[in-house]
């Protein structure tokens, strides 16, 4: 907290703990990209083979003219600052191999939009089942209802998202004919079917798992106890007091769950072909297209730590205990 | 026991009842036995139906993954052009009409000319056969996993450890390291790094255990931070044990549980990333089988010979719920409160 005391020491605005506390937790996230940046730039660096297409057909000569054209004979640090300070104008250097000399501003844009979509899709579709089986398996406890729940969480968990993808297209694309199997422009919407249930699986289990084992602790507790004793109807007690605790700290879940969608969303594109970051990011890696990699792995850890950012504010936000002892610690 | 588990809603449930002393007077003896610590949690362990069968699970695949590849008459990495594709041949099966190597009525052992050959799970685009693959397969990626897991659980013990116990400046150092290292999504840091060091058995192993210490570090040190203040260790203080005797015989041992918990979810975590990097073509170079190669190599011919990739997904799929239901069980035993 040496950030806030020395805030208030010089004459700046008085802000409020919550301000101070955002304000904090944005900084820091700031610093981190910093150092991610400058580590997969370093790691880069050390990335073997070439980036370009034809390199044992040129002579030492035509390399090193390359070299010198996309900068890549000045030392690694210098580069790296050039390549931030760029990076700050919108500039994201060009691929090498993979389409030549294209910006890869121009290369991800339309990407990320699918990407995205199928992600939030898929968190939206498994946070929302997640939570429903959750507290139906909660006040169910015991019943066929809770058995099933539970046995789907674990299979959920368990099964990795292309174990998955793999069943769902074999069964319901291939065999039943319901759904395509591979992604299509043609139709986006039918298509993306199969990709988002199968990234839903591990998001839906992993909420429901915690769910129903927050709300059983939370039906449990002296405050429910008392409520009840007061005369609050069921319903009441359910969806205002046992509920709103419940989401609370289904929040917390929400991070690895982020996590998961992301390095679902690499496999599900390759295993539908759809045109995301994460085949251009696969294809990126097997071409060595240096600026490419760096660039979608630059922009998976911004959407990790801004995932992380809001997950941290919206704690604050919502749960007034953790606001208290933030302003004073 | 009955009044904390009792839902709110039944008022009769909150009210206090007399116990029947009497019942239980002949039985006092047995029901307050003294158990060790050790014996308590086998017994709650053994109590957990889904555990047990899970370990019975995973021992059998552990078993057939040693003994299967060293009894096969085929080799994980013999290419036969001659016998490409075929479907699975059981014997016994065979007579039931189900997995007796006939594709649409055509019996393709007797056409490739090997009659009286069994090849169990069938054989893949170049003529290996997959049951040895599988199961070699499954035996390196078993492998793979436990090193890495053993490996990076000891890093993550004495980082945990060292930061806990020496706090101050120490600890915000090396917390704050970890903090921008666990920032990075482990999916990107693995990629990275498997493509800056090749795709290679010990590289694999490296990545994973670069990637995978972390949790287990923040596991330790948090444990450490709650028996640092206790009265055992300030007892031990005061008495003048040393510094490394307090970590290792105080409070190494009050980690355990937490450290057998997560070393056994790291498994499957362990097993998925191999399986995952082989997917996205980060795996072992041909001709070595793991799990995730085999996955990966059969899921372009999923739709024409789906056994080919049903094998190694229905292991891997049985290796992952197995190891995690394991871990719930072993969780609940060790550490009844949490659960």
């Amino acid at each position: 907290m040496k950030l806030s005391s020395k805030g208030e020491g010089r004459n700046g605005p008085r802000l409020s703990p919550m301000a101070r506390y955002i304000l904090k937790r944005v900084v820091i996230a700031l610093v981190t990209l910093f150092v991610i940046m400058f580590v997969l730039f370093m790691l880069l660096s050390f990335m073997p083979g070439s980036p370009f297409n034809n390199e044992d057909k040129l002579t030492p000569d035509q390399i090193a003219a390359l070299r010198a054209h996309y900068g890549l004979d000045k030392p690694v640090i210098e580069r790296f600052f050039l390549y931030v300070w760029n990076m700050l104008h919108g500039d994201f250097g060009v691929s090498y191999s993979i389409m030549t000399n294209m910006p890869i501003s121009q290369m991800v844009g339309p990407r990320i939009a699918l990407t995205l979509t199928i992600g939030l899709e898929a968190g939206i579709l498994g946070a929302v089942v997640g939570v429903v089986l959750g507290i139906v398996a909660a006040l169910r406890e015991r019943s066929v209802w809770d058995t099933f729940a539970t046995i789907l969480a674990v299979i959920g968990v368990s099964l990795p998202s292309f174990v998955v993808a793999l069943f769902l297209s074999y069964f319901l694309g291939f065999q039943l004919k319901l759904f395509p199997i591979l992604y299509s422009t043609a139709q986006p919407t039918i298509s993306t079917v199969l990709p988002v249930l199968a990234l839903a699986m591990f998001p839906m289990a992993s909420v429901e798992r915690y769910t129903r084992s927050e709300m059983i602790s939370i039906m449990n507790s002296d405050f429910m106890l008392l409520a009840s004793s007061k005369g609050v109807s069921k319903t009441k007690l359910v969806l205002r007091h046992a509920l709103r605790n419940t989401l609370i700290s289904v929040i917390t879940v929400l991070v690895p769950l982020l996590v998961s969608l992301m390095s679902g969303s690499l496999v599900m594109e390759k295993v539908f072909s759809i045109p995301g970051l994460g085949s251009l990011y696969i294809q990126a890696i097997q071409q060595n297209d240096y600026n490419v990699v760096l660039t979608i792995s630059f922009i998976y850890s911004v959407m990790f730590i801004l995932a992380m950012l809001l997950v941290d504010i919206a704690y604050v936000v919502i749960d007034p205990r953790i606001r208290i002892a933030g302003g004073k610690d | 026991m009955t009044t904390s588990n009792a839902s709110p809603f039944v008022d009769e449930d909150a009210l206090f009842r007399p116990a029947d002393f009497m019942a239980h007077a002949d039985t006092d003896e047995r029901e307050y036995a003294n158990y060790s610590y050790i014996r308590e949690t086998v017994n709650r362990f053994l109590s957990n139906k889904g555990a047990l069968v899970s370990l019975v699970v995973i021992s059998l695949i552990v078993l057939v993954a040693i003994i299967a590849p060293l009894v096969s008459p085929y080799s994980y990495s013999d290419v036969n052009s001659s016998i490409t594709n075929l479907p699975p041949r059981i014997p016994g099966l065979e007579q039931l009409g189900i997995c007796d190597g006939t594709q649409n009525g055509v019996d393709l052992y007797a056409e490739a000319g090997i009659p009286n050959e069994y090849h169990f799970f069938g054989t893949d685009g170049l003529g290996r056969d997959v049951w040895t693959r599988v199961w070699e397969g499954t035996r390196i990626s078993l492998v793979i996993a436990l090193i890495a897991v053993v490996v990076g659980v000891l890093i993550g013990i004495v980082y945990g450890l060292v930061s806990g116990y020496f706090g101050g400046k120490v600890d915000i150092v090396m917390q704050r390291f970890t903090e921008v290292l666990s920032s990075i999504p482990q999916l990107v840091i693995t990629t990275l790094l498997i493509v800056v060091l090749q795709p290679g058995l010990a590289n694999i192993v490296i990545v994973l255990f670069i990637t995978g210490w972390i949790d287990m570090s923040r596991i330790v040190r948090a444990q450490v931070l709650k028996c640092k203040t206790q009265e055992f260790t300030l007892a031990a203080r005061t008495l003048g044990v040393s510094s490394r005797d307090i970590i290792f015989k105080e409070i190494l041992p009050n980690t355990m549980p937490q450290v057998v918990v997560t070393f056994m979810f790291s498994i499957p975590n362990a097993i998925f990333l191999e399986a995952f990097l082989a997917f996205i073509g980060l795996g072992i170079p041909a001709p070595t089988a793991s799990l995730g190669t085999m996955i990966n190599d059969g899921y372009n011919a999923a739709m024409i010979y789906p056994y080919q990739v049903l094998a190694p997904v229905m292991v891997l799929a049985i290796l992952m719920l197995g190891f995690n239901l394991f871990g719930d069980g072993l969780r609940d035993a060790l550490d009844p409160e949490r659960s």
